[in-house]
């Protein structure tokens, strides 16, 4: 937890407060949010067309080299908008767990 | 001349995206957030090098939480109203060090991020400073209608009608009774070379127009619409519908201004504005009197824009797009 | 060498800052500092300094262009009085707990209202607490001087807080005084460029101003406090190296006449010279009197100014601005502070006087001295005597 970690002595506080690793919030596992469900993609209907990865607020989804995105649960919030935007209906909001 | 510094820009396709994620995962917005959407939409457009300014505000908070932070990108934020004086400071600063030889000759975009508050309300004095000023930068007002950090009141930029904490729609007042601040139009008015409205629905538009702010010379404004699900009450997955809806019904039309030459996105087959206002609970109390005048001013300030666009963009306005609104 | 030359005090400053080569100046004008950043905007526009001048539409963006311009690691100068100091106290408290070391010229001026634009503290006093190493002019030469080395102190590693020269308003900024100017090569050496220890640069990512919460804003402020506090060691090395390379050397707290003084004059500003011919005509008459001096008001130098005060009987506190309703003036309230608990405690008389520009004569420090003679005597209880008000 973020928290936790903020909890250094007052030396080792970066100056002024200040955070000295980039992007570090990616320590900070948002998948952790989902209660109720998560986003599958059935890979026979997906196109490739990359709305998922480009409509996801949390960066969810990771490019492929062979074109497809996975999606990866870590940061997942379970907002839906891929599965509402995706033009094949291809992903579906299934119950966590399934 | 804008047309000098797009010379060799290349319009963004599905296929051609940039992968770079200046802004990362791991960041506390809340589920399906638009306005964190729409910042990692512009922010990967512009790409890095870029420094990054942001006023006080949700995506200030869900960034850096210390000691975690969401940008990979330098980033800094003072306080709630300076967002382009902090920009102004870190553009002059850049320039004068790279003059005197003290940092490397680098192109390094500086972006402003601030909220609807922290630019038409608390920030409008800095920002109207800096455009005047002609700083190099790229300001971003990402407008979700409210001051949503602090729970949700209204701010200039609240559409009419909409019901906030401090514009409540109660016995005697039906929520925001004055219309939306015209920002787009009032920082054109400081003659800056580039201004352009954008939603995330439509993100290779919102991209391109990112990446030609962050290309031209001189202040650039971008005015993107930034659903939120919290504070207008809608489902955490309807980001997109209701940020494409909004441009459907022409309630926030898309737009750039190009020293003083506008180019509006057709859409000359309008969604009536009551389809989109039934998508989110702050607009559940509307009555068909406001509904109606809401239609009026939508259908009258869209004229409006087709008349700026004729008259300052007479080539353009000839060109018909095809009937009726379409997703790109 | 050194040249000494008939100056505008203003136009010093900028002579000094000039010389300290700033990369940005980012300012908004409010009478009595105006001709500190109209000189400034002269030297860039005809090329005689290389600065970005930046001319913000107000005193909080000012200081928060400051800012932006610090953190990119630009050497960063601002200058402002009263209102506008005001205006920007909001990023005061910013600047500091950040760690910028933003310069910056305070042209001491009575806050509103009424609107007056003549000289008190009232202005400097309401950011006592912003966590700036806060130092005071008491003359032209003071304040070029200051204004050099609080570059000096601001970007030291140790310390990296910003600094304010406090110079009285009109009083000194508009008179020509005699200064002794340097060369640029004399500065140069003193004076190096720049160089952060933290900046914005794409090539090492940081995020500055992150939010944050009860876990860590103490430890923060922690940092800032000890910095600040250790900023005094800082200013007394640089305060030594200038003195030996231009032979002016500087102390916190100065005293005036003080050998076997029984009755002690505090003051702080450019009142004090005033007061040094008071002290003098009193001596003359075999009064036993002196004069101590604040030149490093925050930190406040607790040691050096209970060694200055030593061995007098009663000190005469001459304030330049007022707490409402509470303990009188804050230079009155830091020396009652600093003497509580030590077994030599001087009759402490305190006085607000020459608010909004008022002026002060060699007669009103005579009848403040006076006065806190015949109260010592008396051992007269009470706060503060607010001086010169006119009952009739």
């Amino acid at each position: 937890m973020a928290k936790v970690d903020a909890m250094m002595p007052w030396k080792e506080v970066p100056l002024g407060g200040t955070i000295l690793e980039p992007g570090n919030a990616r320590k900070f596992k948002t998948g952790d949010w989902r209660s109720k469900v998560r986003p599958v993609t059935d890979k026979e209907k997906c196109i490739k067309c990359g709305m998922c990865w480009i409509f996801c607020p949390d960066m969810a989804y990771d490019p492929r080299e062979d074109g497809y995105y996975d999606w990866n649960g870590t940061y997942c919030k379970g907002c839906g908008i891929c599965a509402k935007e995706c033009p094949k209906d291809a992903i579906q909001m299934v119950a966590e767990g399934e | 001349m804008i047309a000098d510094d797009l010379k060799d820009f290349k319009k963004f396709t599905p296929k051609t995206l940039p992968r770079e994620e200046p802004f990362v995962s791991g960041h506390r917005a809340c589920q399906g957030c638009g306005e964190v959407l729409a910042l990692r939409q512009v922010a990967k457009a512009i790409g890095t090098p870029m420094i990054a300014v942001s006023a006080t505000g949700c995506m200030e908070i869900i960034s850096s939480p210390f000691p975690q932070t969401a940008w990979a990108v330098p980033w800094i934020h003072v306080a709630f109203e300076n967002a382009a004086a902090v920009a102004a400071g870190v553009e002059s600063g850049l320039k004068i060090l790279v003059d005197k030889g003290r940092i490397p000759k680098k192109e390094i975009k500086v972006v402003a991020f601030a909220g609807d508050g922290g630019t038409a309300d608390i920030g409008l004095q800095a920002l109207s400073g800096a455009m005047e000023r002609g700083h190099n930068f790229v300001y971003v007002c990402l407008d979700n209608e409210a001051y949503m950090n602090t729970g949700i009141q209204r701010s200039s930029s609240t559409p009419y009608g909409a019901t906030t904490t401090t514009s409540p729609a109660g016995k005697v007042t039906p929520g925001q009774t004055t219309w939306k601040k015209n920002l787009p139009a009032i920082m054109a008015a400081h003659n800056i070379p580039y201004v352009a409205t954008a939603s995330p629905a439509y993100y290779l538009d919102l991209m391109n127009k990112a990446k030609k702010a962050s290309l031209i010379k001189g202040p650039a404004y971008l005015h993107i619409y930034s659903s939120c699900p919290t504070g207008w009450r809608h489902g955490a997955d309807l980001a997109i519908t209701v940020s494409r809806l909004v441009v459907e019904a022409n309630i926030f039309p898309l737009y750039e201004i190009e020293e003083g030459r506008y180019t509006v996105r057709k859409n000359n087959q309008p969604k009536p504005v009551e389809e989109y206002f039934k998508t989110q609970r702050r607009f559940a109390h509307m009555t068909p009197d406001m509904l109606q005048t809401i239609q009026d001013r939508v259908d009258r300030d869209y004229q409006r824009l087709l008349q700026m666009e004729g008259m300052t963009n007479p080539a353009v306005a000839q060109k018909e797009k095809p009937k009726g609104a379409t997703a790109e | 060498m050194a040249k000494r030359v008939g100056m505008e005090v203003s136009i010093a400053i900028s002579e000094a800052v000039k010389l300290a080569n700033v990369d940005v100046i980012s300012a908004y004008p409010i009478t009595p500092q105006t001709h500190i950043v109209e000189h400034l905007s002269e030297f860039v526009s005809d090329g005689e300094l290389h600065s970005a001048f930046v001319p913000v539409e107000s005193e909080h963006s000012a200081m928060s262009a400051a800012l932006g311009a610090s953190a990119v690691g630009a050497r960063t100068f601002t200058a402002t009085s009263s209102q506008g100091l005001a205006l920007m106290h909001e990023i005061m408290y910013l600047a500091a707990s950040m760690r910028l070391p933003v310069v910056m010229s305070v042209v001491n001026r009575a806050l509103s209202s009424p609107i007056n634009i003549w000289n008190d503290l009232s202005d400097i006093m309401a950011e006592r607490d912003s966590g700036w190493v806060q130092v005071f002019a008491i003359n032209g030469q003071e304040a070029y001087d200051l204004t050099l080395q609080a570059f000096k102190i601001a970007e030291d590693p140790r310390v990296l807080l910003p600094v304010a020269v406090n110079l009285d308003g009109f009083i000194l900024s508009h008179v020509i005084e005699p200064i002794e100017l340097f060369e640029q090569q004399e500065v140069d050496p003193f004076l190096p460029p720049y160089k952060p220890v933290l900046r914005l640069d794409p090539e090492k990512p940081v995020s500055m101003g992150a939010f944050g919460s009860p876990e860590v804003f103490i430890e923060v402020k922690k940092q800032v406090e000890e910095a600040l506090i250790g900023s005094q060691k800082v200013v007394a090395e640089v305060w030594k190296d200038f003195g030996q390379r231009f032979g002016r050397i500087y102390k916190p707290v100065e005293s005036y006449q003080t050998k076997g003084a029984d009755t002690i004059l505090i003051t702080m500003g450019s009142i004090t010279e005033t007061a040094m011919t008071a002290i003098d005509s009193l001596r003359e008459k075999g009064r036993k009197v002196g004069l101590v001096h604040i030149r490093l008001w925050r930190p406040f130098p607790f040691k050096e100014f209970l060694q200055a005060i030593k061995g007098a009987k009663t000190l005469a506190v001459l304030d330049r601005a007022l707490s409402p309703g509470g303990v009188g003036g804050p230079v009155g309230l830091e020396v009652k502070a600093a003497l509580f608990g030590k077994d030599e405690r001087p009759y402490v008389a305190e006085f607000v006087a020459g608010l909004g520009g008022r002026d002060l004569t060699v007669d009103t420090f005579i009848e403040v001295l006076d006065k806190a003679e015949k109260y010592s005597q008396k051992q007269k209880d009470f706060q503060y005597e607010l001086i010169g008000v006119r009952e009739k």
